[in-house]
């Protein structure tokens, strides 16, 4: 066997047989389950009177639809009769069919990009799938993680197997230093930005270089989490001693012998081989990124707070013409006109891309001593998890956001998209720290601009979009 | 799952590029325990002039009379011409279900989202994609014509509209799987014991792997 790179390898150790229809049977190392987009797998478990092929590797908990408010009262803080009975469903499908659940009232619930890591139910060099296209989040582990719709994630719980199609590969390399203050979110916007909502598409990404290396684990998360808004499913990150730090004493992790012969495997394997070739690389300086702010409907209308909404004369040819003319028109914005102080009706500080302790630390050291705009209707603050929430309570994180004026709430999707009772109103333009500034996403007619926590802290105290090391 | 060997319907264009799966099916449908009843929701945003949840009855709805979803001819029609990267996003394969319900068979774009790829083929549908180039001139030819039909042959791998044929790629198995409507699971449960054998494998190998 050649030189091979890190996606090459999972893809290899996990291939279980080559099926006559040209897909290959990969084997499904972990599952992680949710409310929204299992209860159809689940019904037709029953129906084809199937069993799931094994349960410690699976692992639930309602996230997408959880009112973020109320959540000491369980299921009776549930408002939403028809959200209560979708949660109720995971709760009865996990018990009947015996998958662990972490329930609403647990206080290891959260968003299941969130958990997975934190538990150590993630674990570097397996292969993990969810019911969700934020899944790639995992890879930041150097595991093989992505997306699945309902009809996979029945067939994963029926045979543990996924029939999958080999990507390519596609290396981007960020040399030199993010300069202090920007994140892993400015450098996934900046790489969306380069090389488009679809350029990601039919590959695997692994970034890599020496910026990605000085990233945390969380930054790491942040980063691979947003390759499907590059059009890629998977996000690779290689093995080091950031994951192995991370990874060893979570609770799901292994332990004593087996943590030992576990390290050993993953320090020698989970890494591109130094001659492995790509299909595709790109190399970029983290020094060219500044803070990221996206200006219209897809992640990829995306420029520097210091930068303006395109013109027309930008446009690479007729579609994208279009596609801006529209984008501008519902975000309400004008060509040329400058980012930095667009007013923000709300702020959200949350989702699988930056709801962790270090995004929550990074927006309350701009908050500390401030005050929320008035001309902010609402700013809130929801913790990835509850394990995230009492660490920040912990840390007084929670006192810092209250007293400026955010609402700290209870882990979950949110107004990431607005399933539960967290959205925008027709018309209200939102700083937020989720992934997606797609039409309608965060409430019918809402508008959104994606940007890292630091941002959008600052945009709650100015009332405006702002560049937070001005403020 | 309906097997799909030839097929012939209205072209409905949307000539703009990144349709996401929110656009094709907001959140709010997502509620549903069901895999069935998305058709009427489809494009919900755009569809509606009013804001709608999954149990608001539909008679009280006002329609948008301009999009084009609630326009005859193309309100009959079965196959959609889009731009690139068509059912980007979120993975809800309630978005596929949604086309399906609405009557939607064939999907033709210079590209697709991955995982939208994957939940079209497992519920009967057929992603075709075609280069930029072909897209530009099909376009150009349903702009010419209100209520321009295609038809496609997945036996011969041709798409027809107006006179003139496409070949397009399709792998051999999903076309198998397209032209059978057979169930993937079943099929692959005639692997039990390879999987076996390699969970076995993998359990000395790497016995973290496996909790209890």
């Amino acid at each position: 066997m050649g030189a091979q790179t890190l996606y090459d390898k999972l893809w290899q150790r996990h291939s279980v047989a080559q099926m006559p229809d040209g897909s290959t049977l990969l084997y499904i190392d972990r599952h992680l389950l949710h409310e929204v987009t299992s209860p159809q797998a689940f019904s037709n478990l029953r129906q084809a009177e199937r069993q799931p092929w094994r349960l410690d590797t699976s692992l639930a908990t309602p996230d997408h639809n959880v009112p973020t408010l109320a959540r000491d009262l369980g299921m009776g803080g549930v408002a939403d009769p028809i959200a209560r009975r979708q949660i109720a469903a995971l709760e009865r499908n996990s018990a009947d069919f015996g998958i662990p659940l972490f329930a609403l009232d647990d206080a290891r619930q959260g968003i299941v990009h969130i958990v997975g890591p934190e538990q150590g139910f993630t674990l570097p060099g397996v292969t993990l799938v969810c019911g969700d296209s934020h899944t790639a989040t995992h890879g930041a582990f150097a595991a093989l993680a992505h997306g699945i719709g309902s009809s996979e994630v029945e067939h994963v719980l029926a045979t543990q197997t996924l029939r999958s199609r080999k990507l390519r590969n596609f290396r981007i390399q960020v040399s030199g230093r993010l300069a202090p203050g920007i994140t892993a979110k400015d450098l996934a916007l900046y790489i969306i930005g380069r090389i488009g909502a679809s350029g990601g598409s039919g590959h695997a990404l692994e970034f890599c270089g020496s910026a990605i290396e000085a990233l945390s684990m969380e930054g790491r998360m942040t980063l691979c989490n947003m390759s499907i808004e590059a059009g890629a499913r998977v996000g690779l990150v290689a093995y080091d001693e950031t994951t192995e730090r991370y990874v060893k004493d979570r609770p799901m992790a292994p332990t004593g012998e087996a943590w030992e012969q576990a390290v050993q495997l993953w320090r020698s394997t989970l890494h591109s081989d130094a001659d492995a070739s790509f299909d595709r690389s790109v190399e970029l300086d983290a020094g060219d990124v500044q803070p990221q702010v996206t200006w219209g409907t897809s992640p990829d209308m995306v420029t520097a707070i210091d930068g303006q909404v395109p013109d027309d004369g930008q446009a690479r040819d007729a579609i994208q013409r279009l596609d801006w003319q529209r984008a501008r028109n519902y975000m309400a914005l004008e060509p040329g006109q400058p980012l930095a102080g667009v007013p923000v009706d709300r702020v959200f500080i949350g989702s699988c891309t930056n709801a962790w302790i270090e995004d929550l630390r990074a927006a309350a050291a701009v908050v500390r001593g401030q005050r929320v705009h008035a001309r902010v209707r609402q700013a809130l603050v929801v913790p990835g998890s509850g394990l995230v929430r009492l660490q920040a309570e912990r840390e007084g994180l929670d006192r810092i956001f209250k007293s400026a004026g955010f609402e700290w709430r209870a882990p979950g999707c949110s107004m990431c998209l607005g399933m539960n009772a967290d959205r925008l109103n027709p018309g209200e333009r939102c700083a937020a720290t989720s992934n997606r500034n797609f039409e309608g996403r965060q409430g019918k007619g809402g508008r959104t601009h994606l940007m890292s926590p630091a941002m959008a802290a600052a945009a709650a105290v100015a009332g405006e979009l702002i560049d937070f090391r001005s403020l | 799952m309906q097997p799909l060997i030839q097929h012939s319907g209205i072209i409905i264009p949307l000539n703009r590029a990144n349709i996401d799966t929110d656009m094709l099916l907001p959140k709010q449908y997502l509620k549903s325990l069901d895999a069935h009843g998305f058709g009427a929701f489809l494009f919900d945003d755009e569809r509606y002039l009013d804001p709608g949840e999954i149990d608001t009855p539909l008679a009280s709805r006002r329609e948008n009379p301009d999009f084009i979803l609630n326009r005859e001819p193309w309100r009959q029609g079965s196959v959609v011409l889009s731009q690139a990267n068509f059912g980007c996003g979120s993975s809800r394969e309630h978005a596929v279900w949604a086309l399906r319900d609405f009557g939607v068979k064939v999907l033709i774009a210079p590209s697709f989202g991955d995982i939208f790829t994957n939940n079209c083929f497992n519920n009967g549908l057929l992603p075709l994609c075609l280069p930029q180039a072909e897209i530009d001139r099909l376009f150009a030819l349903v702009e010419a014509e209100v209520g321009l039909q295609a038809h496609v042959d997945l036996t011969g791998k041709v798409l027809t509209v107006s006179g003139q044929n496409w070949h397009f790629e399709l792998e051999e198995g999903r076309r198998q799987r397209l032209i059978s409507g057979l169930d993937e699971i079943g099929e692959t449960l005639q692997y039990v014991e390879q999987i076996k054998k390699y969970e076995a494998c993998r359990q000395q190998q790497e016995p973290w792997i496996y909790r209890f």
